[in-house]
């Protein structure tokens, strides 16, 4: 609901001024809009293209521009959770319930963020790391705290280091002063789902426009009818392994028979 | 070769896990148990999670250990009337178990209660196994022959009520000790993602007298029965089993088995003993390690759900 809330009060703030009257557009085409998990899939990456049309009326543009693209992907729920000593051996003593985060969240960009536009600024838009909306769950209430925060750092630490939660500031490159690439890495792990990818651009510390576009990855054959067999019909896929076991047993049994 | 597997949601090497299957099957086919309590910690180490690795190893195990059921069946070496006594226990143990595996993955300590519990299991009964089979080698040497069974040999177990007769294992025991040890190992089964061979054949030669003829086929039968239970019941409350993981651990594991057994039967029977316990200790002791040194991260993440 907190989500909810904050989006509609962006989108207030957008509405009242933050966007200039008068402003570049950009246009962006994604190398590939489906990524398919198969069973060889060891991670992918998918390139989108850009540029900066001048604004309409005026027929302006102002380089040069910074570019920051935010890849989120589907919504999840997770705890992280943090061990102690407890009587000589390491306990999980305490944990945090982060409600509806990204399970991946890629801000890519031609330079590092903090350059491209004051705190402020990339804190109202929920540019960077470091300033993306992690709401958790603290009593009855939802609540993303200070940047700092050790659960909130631990958890982007941890998805870094599971290659899900990136910041790249070499990912965008400008081809020319109003054409643009954008590197977006896929891991191998990657959740399958829909995917939001937002382009911010920024001139000289302003922000001046956006454009969103969407990629979706599918599990496909074999792997999807696995998982959702095992998803939907638990009891059904179990009985069915099972039953496999048995076979298996059964068939080296009787290759492998001695008498 | 990397395969994606659909249910741990990462990609592995299948000649890794193949190589794991092989490993861990040699060594199960030469001591005559599933191999699990070797399986699970494996598969953690290569990156599955603890949920995972328990529930995908029971179906291993139930692979492995039907391929030794069927051969101990054509020498007509198991009891089948002791065999499902137990099971009537264990299928109580393993639900009993997987309802608390389901309830500790809420609370965040599965994986403690995992860990604690093989390390006391696993120090405990590799500790009791080294000692028995030094005894034993030892009387040896001497050349007093190395007895494990004392016929007429009784305990206060054999003075409890409700006794049955089994006539392929020529033992009169009473219903509790077999319905108690059938829980124990239908339970940590479940929690702890292994068959319980090398708990269940000391726990049957020890305190039922069950004699060496029929104890590993009866063993493997239980094991069978409660790992594909298992398999089941984890797949309908948790849905972690890795139908993808689970058969290339099979393949591998059944392949393994034949030479493995075929070691075990060159070697004496104490010194396989003794080997077994010195690994099912250091298992332990591994286990142990982890518990007491300070973790890499003190902060980990568990998926609650998407959406």
């Amino acid at each position: 609901m907190m989500q909810r809330l904050a989006a509609t009060l962006t989108i207030i703030v957008l509405a009242c001024g933050a966007t200039p009257a008068a402003a570049e557009r950009l246009v962006v085409s994604l190398s590939n809009h489906r990524v398919a998990v198969t069973s060889n899939f060891v991670g992918e990456e998918l390139v989108l293209f850009g540029t900066v049309e001048p604004d309409l009326q005026t027929n302006s543009l102002r380089p040069p521009y910074d570019l920051v693209v935010t890849v989120t992907g589907p919504r999840q729920t997770l705890r992280t959770r943090r061990k102690q000593r407890m009587f000589g051996i390491w306990v999980n003593v305490d944990a945090r319930e982060f409600v509806g985060v990204p399970s991946y969240l890629g801000v890519l960009s031609n330079r590092p963020v903090v350059d491209i536009a004051n705190q402020e600024t990339l804190r109202r838009l929920q540019v960077g790391l470091g300033y993306f909306l992690l709401p958790q769950r603290i009593g009855p209430d939802f609540a993303d705290t200070v940047r700092d925060d050790p659960f909130r750092r631990a958890f982007v630490r941890l998805k870094n280091q599971q290659g899900l939660y990136r910041e790249s500031s070499t990912a965008v490159t400008f081809l020319t002063p109003t054409v643009f690439r954008a590197a977006i890495p896929m891991p191998a792990a990657v959740p399958t789902g829909t995917y939001e990818i937002e382009v911010e651009l920024f001139a000289s510390g302003n922000f001046v426009a956006r454009t969103d576009t969407a990629l979706e990855v599918i599990k496909t054959g074999f792997e999807q009818y696995v998982a959702d067999a095992a998803r939907d019909n638990g009891l059904l896929y179990g009985m069915a392994t099972a039953l496999m076991a048995l076979l298996i047993g059964w068939f080296a049994s009787v290759v492998f028979r001695h008498d | 070769m990397q395969i994606y597997l659909p249910i741990a949601d990462l990609p592995v090497n299948v000649f890794l896990v193949l190589g794991m299957g092989l490993a861990v099957g040699y060594i199960s086919g030469m001591f005559g148990i599933g191999g699990g309590f070797l399986m699970t910690p494996l598969l953690i180490f290569i990156g599955i999670s603890p949920a995972v690795a328990v529930a995908t190893v029971s179906s291993h195990i139930a692979a492995s250990s039907f391929t030794g059921a069927i051969s101990y069946w054509r020498k007509r070496a198991l009891d089948v009337a002791l065999a499902m006594m137990l099971l009537s226990a264990g299928i109580v143990g393993t639900a009993t178990g997987v309802w608390l595996f389901t309830e500790l993955r809420a609370l965040d300590q599965l994986d403690l209660v995992i860990g604690i519990s093989y390390v006391t299991l696993l120090t405990v009964v590799g500790g009791m196994m080294i000692y028995e089979s030094v005894r034993a080698v030892m009387r040896t040497r001497r050349g007093m022959p190395a007895t494990l069974r004392r016929p007429g040999s009784h305990t206060w177990l054999h003075g409890l009520p409700f006794k049955l007769r089994f006539k392929r294992s020529k033992i009169y025991v009473s219903a509790i000790p077999v319905w108690a040890i059938g829980f124990v190992i239908g339970f940590v089964g479940a929690i702890m993602g292994i068959g319980g061979g090398f708990l269940l054949v000391p726990m049957l030669i020890y305190f039922l007298r069950v004699p060496t003829a029929t104890v590993i086929g009866t063993s493997m039968v239980l094991t069978l029965i409660t790992m594909a239970s298992a398999t089941v019941m984890h797949a309908a409350t948790n849905h972690l089993v890795d139908a993808v993981l689970a058969l290339i651990l099979m393949i591998g594991g059944v392949i393994g088995a034949q030479f493995g057994a075929r070691t075990g039967q060159k070697m004496r029977g104490e010194r396989l003993r003794l080997l077994l316990g010195l690994l099912v200790f250091a298992v332990g002791m591994r286990f142990a390690y982890e518990l007491v040194v300070q973790p890499d991260d003190l902060y980990s993440l568990r998926y609650v759900e998407t959406g």
